[in-house]
């Protein structure tokens, strides 16, 4: 956090009226709320809290206009993409028409380890693949002869989700009623998720869907004897993109506690049910898993703690107060964990500092990586221009104001036309978001990073993924491919006999 | 060949819209009409009086055995019943499961791709009570029904039904060409009936087409899966649909935009003809009611 910078604040602003005066006045009025121009956060100290560098709210998680091209997804994409999908030792049925199904095949990239198709199931699809005759008939019998096959074909899955599509819903299946009749018969966990697509108004409330079924599905079902230790955690909300929460994992038993689960990358349905027992929940993804923490804190008494592995000023910053909660023996061990790596962080800045120093980012990402991987880039010398959230809360609007410096262009739920204009008149030198994202601001001769997959790449979280975090950004950044897009005819002294042969 | 026909039956459930609808069917078949029944009901009874069978197998039913409604074939669906009236039923899933409004969809989508609607002169649907969604409102929209028959009586709930009916109407009217093509009493011999049915025929601005009066003769047609027009030819009663037929016949063409009225000036209505107190009159009742116990 060493990184001292203010971005043009005024220049930003003038930016958000431009693109609002674009806009009929009423509507205009409306996304007027939704951008914004990070400020100087007031001075009161609240007592034992970090102090916001910034006050970036805006208003969010209200119901996109239509025709903005909005950038979000579903309360399916939010449970199944999300929350469900990379819990690998279960079946997740895409229950109803083929499409949502078939266009999330394979997952986020969420890696785990297992032999697929014999006991793990991410990267598999499976879709009840609803006609006409389902929706006029309705679809619960098909749902039980699914079940009865996926007992029959994977007899090593240890349960079977139901993702309800929206016109699930619309024709009122009784799914509750399917599963624990099925559950009973096979002597399984079957748990029916309502995260029918046109509910709420982002991926968001999907996350907040999958966390109650979690807690009422999951939670208590089992009677299991555990072995515990005081130092055993859990890692809630890391998807374990590209081998992320690995990466993540080998620093918290480095420091000595025991990951007894993470949420849900790599997951077992074990994981999900043992979580009780553990004594701490770390949250990294907040937006998606804060709901089931807060359960657990209020029902089983376990303290929840958000920490921050991208970068290494955050990881030290994490480590440390992670182990503060345990005290010096695991302090100890954090610092120790902390110097081992600094020869590693050290070399990284030293070869990829002077490549990437100064260089501009603008972000627009989905549940914590607006504010998260900020430091990161700082920690290379970068600087943040502009963030945004395609399904924040407030909340999280809020936790942003500790990394963005004065003058940040905030957006929240950006329209295709907004999200175009920012980049075209701010001109970062490097645009992180999405794969839909990626070409248009190719095309605007501008590299790019997507933030949600990382780019086919990955772990970005811990010391280790910070090195391959640092070289793909230079990747982007410095490829020589940004020299040549010149149009041919402007060039001065072109060689046109060359090109024609 | 005329030009296809295509009339509806609505009205609230259970006032007899089946009954009345196959009982003037088999009087226009009687007049050389060509017919073809599309019942669109998952309960598929609006058939069994032409057919005189329980009830014929339905389009989605039998869709549902095969696999998709692209396995059938028309003569599957299609049964020929009292002198030559074509029928079919759209029918549906059981109560509380599944979509009946996308089933009706479906079926009728079906019935017109595969010629069910060539060389007839009437198709009638028969549609469900209450107009519950987009579905059951498939033959008043664009291109299928251009009159609408409102059966209805002098009870309360079926003014407000037939009310109902027109407002749909009324929406469909700008974007399709939809018209009401007026009242059915179907008497149930309440106070002032016929005067109640011409005063909401009035209002709406269509006519009452023809007040059947009640006779018990249908119930034993009825009893033997049979229409007035077959089981007793000579009745009164039979008579009495014959003229429903004409009358329906002669209609063509002179269907109305209806003038729905609101919840207020039906309410006003029903007071001016003694059927509802106003409050003042309730208030008096329960007064004098009082007195008396007290």
């Amino acid at each position: 956090m060493s990184l001292d910078y203010e971005n043009d604040g005024e220049l930003h602003a003038k930016l958000i009226e431009e693109v609002l005066a674009q806009y009929p006045d009423k509507f205009a009025k409306r996304r007027k709320k939704h951008l914004s121009v990070a400020a100087d956060a007031g001075t009161e100290e609240i007592e034992g809290e970090a102090q916001a560098v910034t006050e970036c709210d805006v208003k969010s998680n209200i119901k996109s206009i239509p025709g903005v091209m909005t950038i979000r997804g579903c309360a399916y994409a939010g449970s199944k993409g999300v929350v469900w999908g990379p819990i690998k030792d279960m079946v997740h049925i895409s229950h109803g028409p083929v499409g949502c199904g078939q266009y999330s095949w394979s997952q986020r990239r969420n890696y785990y380890i297992g032999n697929t198709g014999i006991d793990t199931f991410v990267t598999m699809q499976f879709t009840s693949d609803f006609q006409e005759r389902d929706i006029v008939f309705g679809g619960d019998k098909k749902l039980e002869r699914i079940i009865d096959e996926i007992e029959n074909l994977f007899p090593l899955a240890n349960g079977i989700s139901i993702q309800s599509e929206c016109p699930i819903g619309l024709i009122g299946d009784d799914i509750e009623a399917v599963s624990k009749k099925k559950a009973k018969e096979h002597d399984t966990t079957i748990v029916p998720v309502r995260c029918e697509g046109f509910r709420g108004v982002s991926q968001s409330l999907g996350h907040h869907i999958a966390n109650d079924a979690i807690r009422d599905w999951v939670f208590d079902k089992k009677e299991r004897e555990v072995v515990t230790t005081p130092y055993d955690v859990n890692v809630i909300g890391d998807y374990n993109i590209g081998g992320d929460a690995w990466a993540s994992r080998i620093l918290l038993e480095k420091i000595g506690l025991r990951v007894v689960g993470n949420w849900s990358g790599d997951a077992t349905l074990a994981e999900v049910e043992n979580a009780v027992h553990a004594k701490l929940n770390l949250i990294h993804c907040y937006r998606s898993m804060n709901y089931i923490c807060r359960h657990m804190e209020e029902k089983y008494d376990i303290p929840w703690m958000e920490y921050n592995f991208f970068g290494p000023s955050q990881i030290a910053m994490s480590l440390r107060k992670i182990a503060k909660h345990y005290g010096p023996e695991i302090e100890a061990k954090a610092e120790a964990v902390i110097a081992k790596y600094q020869p590693l962080v050290d070399k990284v800045i030293a070869k990829y500092g002077p490549r990437l120093k100064g260089k501009k980012v603008m972000l627009y990402v989905g549940g914590l990586r607006p504010r998260h991987v900020v430091n990161a880039y700082e920690d290379l010398g970068m600087e943040i221009a502009g963030t945004g959230y395609e399904f924040a809360h407030n909340d999280d609007y809020q936790r942003t104001g500790h990394y963005v410096k004065k003058g940040t262009l905030i957006y929240d739920d950006v329209t295709g036309y907004e999200l175009e204009k920012f980049i075209e008149k701010v001109r970062p030198d490097l645009v992180g978001s999405g794969i839909k994202e990626k070409y248009p601001v190719q095309k605007m001769g501008i590299p790019f990073r997507q933030m949600h997959s990382w780019d086919y790449s990955g772990p970005y979280h811990g010391y280790d993924g910070f090195a391959i975090f640092a070289r793909d950004m230079d990747l982007a950044i410095n490829n020589p491919v940004w020299d040549l897009f010149d149009a041919p005819w402007a060039a001065t002294d072109a060689p046109l006999a060359a090109a024609a042969e | 060949m005329a030009k296809l026909r295509q009339i509806a039956f609505y009205g609230k459930g259970g006032i007899g819209k089946s009954t009345t609808s196959q009982n003037t069917l088999a009087a226009l078949v009687e007049m050389g009409q060509k017919i073809l029944i599309v019942g669109c009901d998952p309960k598929a009874d609006s058939t069994r009086l032409i057919l005189n069978t329980k009830l014929q197998d339905t389009v989605l039913h039998l869709a549902a055995e095969a696999g998709s409604v692209e396995d059938l074939e028309i003569e599957d669906v299609m049964k020929i019943g009292y002198k030559g009236i074509k029928c079919t039923e759209s029918g549906g899933p059981e109560p509380g499961v599944g979509c009946a409004g996308r089933g009706v969809i479906t079926a009728i989508n079906f019935l017109e791709e595969n010629g069910a609607y060539d060389d007839v002169d009437y198709v009638s649907y028969d549609v469900l009570g209450d107009v519950v969604c987009g579905g059951f409102a498939m033959p008043i929209r664009e291109n299928k029904a251009q009159e609408i028959y409102i059966v209805m009586s002098g009870e309360m709930m079926a003014l407000y039904a037939a009310n109902n009916i027109a407002k749909g109407i009324l929406k469909y009217a700008h974007s399709g060409g939809v018209r009401l093509g007026g009242l059915i009493c179907n008497e149930r011999k309440t106070d002032k009936e016929l005067e109640l049915a011409e005063a909401l025929a009035a209002r709406l601005g269509c006519k009452l087409i023809h007040f059947v009066p009640r006779d018990n003769i249908v119930q034993h047609a009825e009893l033997r899966r049979q229409t007035v027009i077959q089981y007793s030819p000579d009745s009164q009663q039979a008579k009495e649909y014959r003229e429903l037929a004409r009358k329906i016949h002669e209609n063509s063409g002179k269907g109305v935009i209806p003038t729905p009225i609101t919840m207020e000036e039906l309410e006003d209505m029903l007071i001016e003809f003694g059927i509802m107190k106003t409050e003042e009159q309730q208030l008096a009742e329960l007064q004098a009611k009082e007195a008396a116990a007290g």
